[in-house]
């Protein structure tokens, strides 16, 4: 069924009684062509654009709960691609790029809002830095404004400008960044792989990896084991756990990050906001709550659940900034396992073990990184080699010194 | 999270900074350039009780030898990082 202003008004003169799953529930067969383990944002797009773009039908996504519930249904729904190493920039506008036109293409309302991202600096010295940050942007064709107090005092009046801790000085503002419903993203395009072929099979969880003479053949299921040619590992915080599976292992750690939102009030805030002299950003969703968040809690953790001293310290943050904020309830709050890489940047590449690709590393920034990371992932896996997209994102780069480190921070994967 | 620091009691977590699992040790420096990428950047991330190094940074500025589940945070001991080193 296709989704459209007349299919809502038929279905709502039927009493909505007519409308059909999003997708099937197959039994899994005993070989798929591709197997895509994890059915999170990323695993979903990469089935979806290996059947849209490569004509590969023949996959099955094996996720071990229920399709998004990890970190695509977790995030704070920011999406942006205000990076300025050249491998990043690429990626995340090409990302962007999909996320513009992804509603129409997947015939899905994922509430794609692209109401702006402001960065806001707080010293000479990150002005600069932001200066410098919106030149590499627009050299690259990225679109970026950087703003003087006057200019922000009009776009954000909330903000506390003037007798502020740490006075803003400057902001840089992508507009063409800002929020998606983050479930829409899983559920559309989980249903637009589905429509074209692709198996969707929840709460099967992968617990071991087939490989033979240096090929991997199939993964073992908890509801069975299923025969594939290639197998591809989007599997977010526990991609280690996967790979050790096969015998490798990754330059990743596993930390939380918590989000949280407030009670819904009516609008206050347009964009996506960010504190430069912590860590701290806030949305507010169309439901009137404000979402935000701030720094991972900073020791490794599978739990999806974070420690309270980061609660306190993300609020007292937040009210730097917006004082009028400490008037609002907060209700409720979770976390989620980040697949924190040793430079931060993400890895899409094939592995050592032929038939075997991996997709992580996406630290705390891979909801807006979706559409590209799918679309690149597929294409590595259809062609056996990666896209120019995703050339950079390779896993020698560690031995080969041609680390990705936006952050500047070396291989301590908390600070990134 | 509270972490049993043996010099000043049962702490908030907090008052602690984490730095991961307790080795590898430093590869010898004639050994290969595999051998420091792995030691640089590989990591065994395990889904387990590990054993961490932890510093009470805001408390006696002892390092600890943490033992922790990763999966619960349940954290079973907390020894004197010297007294354990390898
Ligand atoms: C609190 C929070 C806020 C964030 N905010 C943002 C943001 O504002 N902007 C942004 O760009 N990014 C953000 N992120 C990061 C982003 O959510 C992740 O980087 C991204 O979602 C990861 O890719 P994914 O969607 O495929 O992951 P997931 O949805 O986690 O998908 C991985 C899937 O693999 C499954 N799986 C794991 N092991 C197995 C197994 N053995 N067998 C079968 N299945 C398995 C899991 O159940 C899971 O469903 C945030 C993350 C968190 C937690
Ligand atoms: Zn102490």
């Amino acid at each position: 069924m296709t989704y459209s202003a007349l299919a809502l008004l038929k279905n709502a003169l039927t009493g909505n009684r007519n409308w059909k799953p999003m997708w099937r529930e197959p039994e899994p067969r005993a070989f798929y062509d591709t197997v895509v383990v994890g059915g999170g944002g990323h695993g979903l797009a990469t089935a979806y654009y290996l059947a849209k773009e490569h004509g590969v039908t023949d996959v099955a996504v094996v996720e071990k709960g229920y399709l998004g519930s990890g970190n695509v249904g977790r995030n704070t729904t920011i999406i942006r691609s205000n990076y300025m190493m050249p491998d990043n920039t690429r990626f995340y506008e090409w990302s962007l790029k999909l996320w513009e036109g992804l509603e129409q293409d997947i015939n899905y309302n994922a509430m794609v809002s692209q109401r702006g991202v402001l960065n806001l600096a707080h010293s000479d010295a990150q002005r600069d830095a932001y200066a410098r940050r919106g030149n590499a942007m627009r050299i690259a064709g990225v679109d970026a404004e950087l703003l003087d107090r006057s200019a922000i005092r009009e776009l954000v009046p909330l903000l506390d400008l003037d007798t502020a801790r740490f006075p803003v000085k400057a902001g840089l503002l992508q507009r063409r960044g800002g929020t998606v419903r983050h479930d829409a993203v899983a559920w559309g395009y989980a249903r637009a792989a589905d429509k074209r072929g692709v198996d969707l099979i929840q709460n099967c969880e992968v617990v071991g990896i087939r490989v033979d003479n240096g090929r991997v053949t199939g993964v073992e299921t908890t509801r069975g084991f299923i025969g594939a040619r290639r197998v591809a590992l989007a599997a977010a915080g526990n991609s280690s756990r996967v790979a050790a599976m096969a015998g490798l292992r990754l330059p990743l750690e596993s930390h939380v990050l918590q989000a949280f939102v407030s009670e819904g009030i009516k609008p206050v805030l347009d964009q996506v906001v960010t504190f430069g002299a912590g860590h701290f950003y806030v949305s507010q969703s169309d439901k009137g709550g404000l979402v935000f968040g701030g720094d991972i809690d900073g020791y490794a953790s599978y739990a999806q659940r974070g420690s309270l001293g980061v609660v306190e310290h993300v609020m007292e943050e937040g009210l730097a900034l917006f004082p009028a904020f400490s008037r609002l309830r907060f209700l409720r709050q979770w976390g989620g396992v980040m697949d924190m890489s040793m430079d931060g940047s993400p890895i899409i590449d094939l592995t050592p073990i032929s038939g075997l690709f991996l997709n992580c590393g996406w630290c705390y920034g891979g909801f807006k990184a979706t559409p590209a990371s799918g679309w690149c992932f597929a294409w590595t896996i259809a062609k056996g080699e990666p896209h120019a997209l995703n050339s950079g994102f390779r896993l020698d780069r560690f031995t080969s010194g041609g680390v990705i480190d936006e952050k500047g921070a070396g291989a301590q994967a908390n600070l990134h | 999270m509270r972490i049993p620091c043996p010099f000043c009691g049962e702490r908030d977590s907090d008052e602690f900074l984490s730095i991961g699992t307790v080795g590898p040790a430093r590869p010898d420096e004639k050994a290969s350039l595999d051998a420091f990428v792995d030691y640089l950047h590989f990591r065994d991330n395990p889904a387990a009780e590990t054993r961490e190094h932890w510093h009470h940074v805001h408390g006696c500025r002892q390092w600890l030898v943490v033992s922790r589940d990763t999966r619960s945070h349940t954290i079973s001991a907390a020894e004197p990082a010297r007294r354990s080193a390898p």
